[in-house]
């Protein structure tokens, strides 16, 4: 009676389509692969979106948060001009992303406000080969390139061109005002 | 129509398979020839011209360290070089940040998010005692493998420096 069951088990078990299963799941697995690796290269080369937050950007980029589009090449093609909003790996601690303005690119010399809530005094740096001088748009509240000295172009992640979240300020974000 | 059916095929084959290749070379494992003596003994170099590129060593480089850059004293580390962010180098890693490292008489503070790094070829070495310590984020990967040639295969070992970092 026992071996009645069994066969009966195995025999319903050898009409299941397993190779057409596993062929199925195996090219389901295969798809999903391909979509992660095609997300991959365009968020780490073409394009990709980031949250920025922080009061260092403002008035361009809000203090609670807002979402913009970050184009990758930029900085694999030698492209960031002064002006341009980049995001780049803090060089105060590599897991942190920060969002600041380039003031000045490698030979430049820059001028800047040594503490501008407590008078004029300034000071001028000349930026070193392979370095950019990265400050915030709000000079009262941004830390950067003021305290952190310039930092080598590797850090730079990538070029934010144009605000999409919220719907009310979509549009590109300006140069320096 | 045979034929550019099938090179159509070949075609989105192709890349598909570049496509995988790249994520994996990004994200998990990659591998790279090594030139230069700065880190001699460790590896052996190649020289500048075709055929050299041959009998350098080739390496294995993991990129899971750059989930949570925590290195270890003695890593193997790859980076952008400071000055140049297009050049890579492969140099050891010494001290961590918020330690002090002792440069000939002098010692230098190591800033948070910084690392010291140096080739095991003290003589003709381009490192931290040139460009001073370098940010963390530089890094793109760690060297745990020598997988060419064959009588070289083997793990990259960490190799400590007693006696010149100092824990604050």
């Amino acid at each position: 009676m026992a071996a009645g069951r069994f066969s009966s088990f195995f025999s319903r078990a050898a009409s299941v389509p397993w190779s057409s299963i596993a062929g199925e799941a195996f090219d389901r697995v295969v798809l999903v692969a391909k979509t992660v690796c095609f997300v991959h290269v365009i968020n780490n080369y073409v394009c990709s979106i980031a949250l920025v937050r922080g009061p260092s950007m403002l008035p361009n980029i809000n203090m609670t948060g807002d979402i913009v589009a970050v184009e990758r090449f930029s900085p694999r093609w030698n492209l960031i001009d002064v002006g341009d909003v980049v995001l780049l790996r803090s060089p105060e601690n590599p897991m942190k992303t920060v969002t600041k303005r380039v003031l000045g690119l490698e030979g430049d010399t820059v001028t800047f406000l040594v503490d501008p809530s407590n008078g004029f005094a300034s000071k001028t740096v000349l930026v070193p080969k392979g370095h950019v001088w990265v400050q915030g748009d709000n000079i009262y509240e941004s830390r950067d390139s003021r305290q952190f000295g310039p930092v080598p172009y590797g850090l730079i992640h990538g070029r934010a061109f144009c605000r999409v979240w919220p719907p009310e300020s979509f549009g590109s974000i300006g140069q320096k005002m | 129509m045979g034929t550019l059916n099938s090179l159509w095929l070949l075609t989105r084959k192709s890349v598909t398979g570049a496509l995988f290749g790249i994520t994996i070379s990004d994200r998990y494992l990659t591998v790279s020839p090594v030139r230069g003596n700065s880190m001699h003994p460790t590896f052996a170099s190649s020289s500048t011209n075709f055929p050299g590129y041959l009998k350098g060593d080739l390496v294995l480089i993991e990129r899971f360290c750059l989930h949570d850059f925590k290195f270890s004293h003695g890593d193997v580390v790859i980076f952008q070089s400071p000055s140049n962010h297009k050049q890579i180098y492969v140099k050891r890693l010494i001290a961590l940040p918020g330690e002090w490292i002792r440069v000939s008489s002098d010692m230098v503070k190591i800033p948070d998010g910084h690392c010291w790094v140096e080739g095991d070829n003290s003589s003709s070495s381009l490192d931290s005692r040139s460009f001073g310590p370098i940010p963390l984020g530089l890094i793109r990967g760690r060297v745990t493998h020598i997988i060419w040639p064959p009588q070289r295969l083997g793990k990259v070992e960490r190799k400590s420096m007693p006696g010149r970092i100092y824990q604050d």
